[in-house]
């Protein structure tokens, strides 16, 4: 650990936007004036009741929340090691945490007045909430997908569409999620005037990694509050999956200055980190990006390098801000898991608690695997269950189906 | 500190024409063929040139320009190339002014200090950064400044009357005004608007303003010509050179002339523009 440590993990960022080196906004000016809009707008909406008000009346009856503390009795049984919760995020409306930070920079576009969405999508679970929040406030959405994640979550496809939503294939560089992001911010450049970007995680130019953090820490907050009631105390670990970390950040950040919790983010390490992996913290290095300075995968000359992962929703070269500078101050350990590691850990969830996890969320599960054990029976361990297998279901049917022949 | 970049602009104010500034991506579609049609732009009729950085994630850019930076970097192009293209340029040359044009993570990586240092000794003159607005200056225009190098900036339909001033600022070489709000090969601005904003840009700043974004033929160079201090072609001579090439993506012997001739047809436009706007 670093010896010039904070006196709170939890101040961050500065006025301009930086954890520590990282975050910052780097746009180009077209975008600067908005970008200064938005922060003020947010601000003025953090500070006012009325906002939070109306946001908890969503949150509860729309979304569902507080999503359930669980208790997973076979899965600690068949580990034998740490007493282990699911914090069942998979439960919200739309199936994922996506919902807590839509439903939040919705909200934030309508008091700008702003009446065309547009959003990046990967998995198809940020999609899908956009689309929805979109439905309900009677606003234009369109959804930038890589070609080959349109392919391989169709599910999810067909239902933005069915929400009204248009979904843009985008063909450019490894047609996944940094394309889709690419196209996302070439679309808010033409069109700034009447367009809110909705991203969906904690990264971006400032105030988005902050604005997303803030929208997912409902997962955190109602973590401590179920853990007091069920245990009378706090966790002893969390551990989330991570590709840009925004349902990780939510977990973690009410528990960054705790020092007694420890964090485990789980990082996608695709093939395994030698070969094409997803893994920017622990095979990337610091970087520009999309609007942000954190790790990036990239080659020599700075070149931004393709991620893989079998889920889509963390097939990204990159990882937000506040991550990269909680890696570098130690606060957090950053692990990673295999595509072959989550889809056990897929299998172990969908048969021994009846839960059918996320490809995303699998990769917590899967760590939960090496980490479980090695813990006493009174240790309690959260794993934030991101979201639900269900858009998964097809892809992971066929990888299984071709295995048996 | 006085630049080329400065030098040609005054310059060209005393012969009382607009800049004609061309941009052309380094490396595209390899870097032997780059070279050539770099070392021919001048002669063509380019006051300014602006080459591009090749970055695999340009987001201010449309598809031309964005499949110009996969060509290029397909063929092994690499910041540390370009720059080496910079220095045999100025062998024949010494008097055009060079500006590069990119995103920060390829300088990042570099290290700016040895990128500035390079950039100087390799004769170039200005740099423009997409992605580092003003509220970043620190990472790389004020070293850019101290190392004796232009950071020009872009302004936007965007940028209104209180934020001119921040933009301006370090602003040194020119101000390019971007006519649109939008991504490189865009749809062209109307020239009557564009005069309006460079007269509104031009209240705040002494320097020149040059114009791109949506000029591709000699007309729109033209019409731009008169109501600014130059304009930049870029996505058009992208494309024209993209339409040279083989079924393959190689250059062939038509590569170099077919830019060539489109910048002397652009050039020709500028140069029979009516004298620019004050």
């Amino acid at each position: 650990m670093n010896q010039n440590l904070p006196n709170s993990f939890r101040s961050g960022p500065d006025e301009r936007g930086h954890f520590g080196i990282f975050g910052g906004r780097f746009v180009a000016e077209t975008l600067m004036p908005l970008i200064l809009d938005l922060e003020k707008a947010y601000a003025d909406a953090k500070a006012d009741p009325a906002f939070q008000a109306e946001m908890n009346v969503y949150l509860k009856d729309y979304v569902g929340r507080p999503s359930p503390l669980y208790f997973a009795e076979r899965l600690t049984e068949h580990l034998g090691g740490a007493k282990i919760y699911l914090k069942r995020e998979e439960l919200n409306h739309t199936g994922s945490h996506k919902v807590n930070n839509v439903l939040g920079q919705i909200m934030v576009a309508r008091r700008m007045g702003k009446k065309r969405i547009i959003a990046e999508t990967g998995a198809g679970q940020h999609g899908v909430a956009t689309a929805t929040l979109c439905a309900r406030f009677g606003l234009e959405c369109v959804v930038y997908m890589g070609a080959v994640d349109v392919e391989r979550q169709q599910p999810n496809v067909i239902r933005m569409e069915m929400l009204g939503a248009k979904v843009v294939p985008v063909q450019s560089g490894a047609r996944t999620l940094k394309d889709a992001m690419n196209d996302a911010l070439r679309d808010w450049v033409t069109n700034v005037h009447n367009t809110f970007y909705c991203i969906g995680t904690v990264a971006g130019p400032h105030p988005y990694p902050m604005m997303v953090r803030d929208f997912q820490s409902i997962i955190g907050h109602e973590t401590r509050k179920q853990m007091q009631e069920a245990e009378g105390r706090l966790p002893d670990s969390l551990i989330a999956c991570i590709g840009g970390g925004s349902n990780a950040m939510g977990l973690f950040h009410p528990f960054l200055d705790d020092p007694s919790v420890e964090i485990f983010g789980v990082e996608a390490a695709g093939h395994g980190l030698t070969q094409l992996h997803a893994a920017s913290l622990a095979g990337g290095r610091p970087g520009v990006l999309h609007g942000n300075r954190t790790y990036l995968l990239m080659d020599a000359d700075g070149q931004i390098e393709e991620a893989h992962s079998i889920s889509a929703g963390l097939d990204y070269p990159g990882i937000g801000p506040e991550h990269a500078w909680l890696h570098e101050i130690g606060r957090v350990k950053y692990l990673s898991a295999t595509d072959e590691e989550a889809l056990a850990a897929f299998q172990l969830l969908s048969r021994l608690e009846g839960i059918i996890p996320a490809l995303e969320s699998a990769h917590a599960i899967a760590k939960l695997s090496e980490l479980a054990p090695q813990r006493p029976r009174d240790h309690l361990m959260v794993v934030n269950l991101s979201g639900r297998g269900d858009k998964d279901v097809p892809q992971v049917g066929d990888i299984l189906k071709a295995r048996q022949k | 500190m006085s630049t080329r970049i400065d030098a040609r602009f005054a310059e060209l104010k005393q012969q009382g024409r607009s800049a004609f500034v061309t941009f052309v991506m380094a490396g595209d579609p390899d870097p032997k063929t780059s070279l050539d049609i770099l070392k021919a732009l001048p002669k063509a009729g380019a006051d300014v040139i602006e080459i591009g950085m090749p970055f695999t994630d340009p987001m201010a850019d449309g598809p031309s320009i964005q499949a110009a930076g996969l060509r290029a970097l397909k063929g092994g192009m690499t910041l540390r190339k370009t720059l080496a293209m910079v220095r045999d340029f100025r062998k024949e040359d010494n008097a055009t002014p060079i500006v590069l044009m990119g995103y920060y993570n390829p300088i990042y990586i570099y290290g700016v200090d040895s990128f500035l240092a390079d950039a100087k000794t390799a004769g170039v003159d200005g740099l423009i950064i997409v992605d580092l607005p003003p509220e970043e200056d620190t990472e790389l225009c004020i070293p850019a400044i101290k190392a004796g190098l232009n950071f020009i900036r872009l302004a936007t339909p965007t940028t209104d009357d209180k934020r001119l001033p921040a933009v301006l600022a370090n602003t040194s070489g020119f101000v390019y005004y971007v006519a649109v709000t939008g991504i490189t090969g865009s749809a062209a601005a109307d020239s009557k608007v564009v005069g309006a904003a460079v007269a509104r840009i031009k209240r705040h700043t002494a320097l020149p303003v040059c114009v791109g974004f949506g000029i591709r033929t000699p007309e729109a160079a033209r019409a731009i010509a008169e109501n600014a201090d130059g304009s930049v072609v870029g996505t058009a001579l992208v494309d024209v050179l993209k339409g040279s090439l083989d079924v393959d993506g190689r250059a062939t012997p038509k590569t170099v002339s077919a830019v060539a001739d489109l910048v002397s047809a652009l050039a020709q436009g500028v140069r029979g523009a009516k004298q620019a706007a004050e």
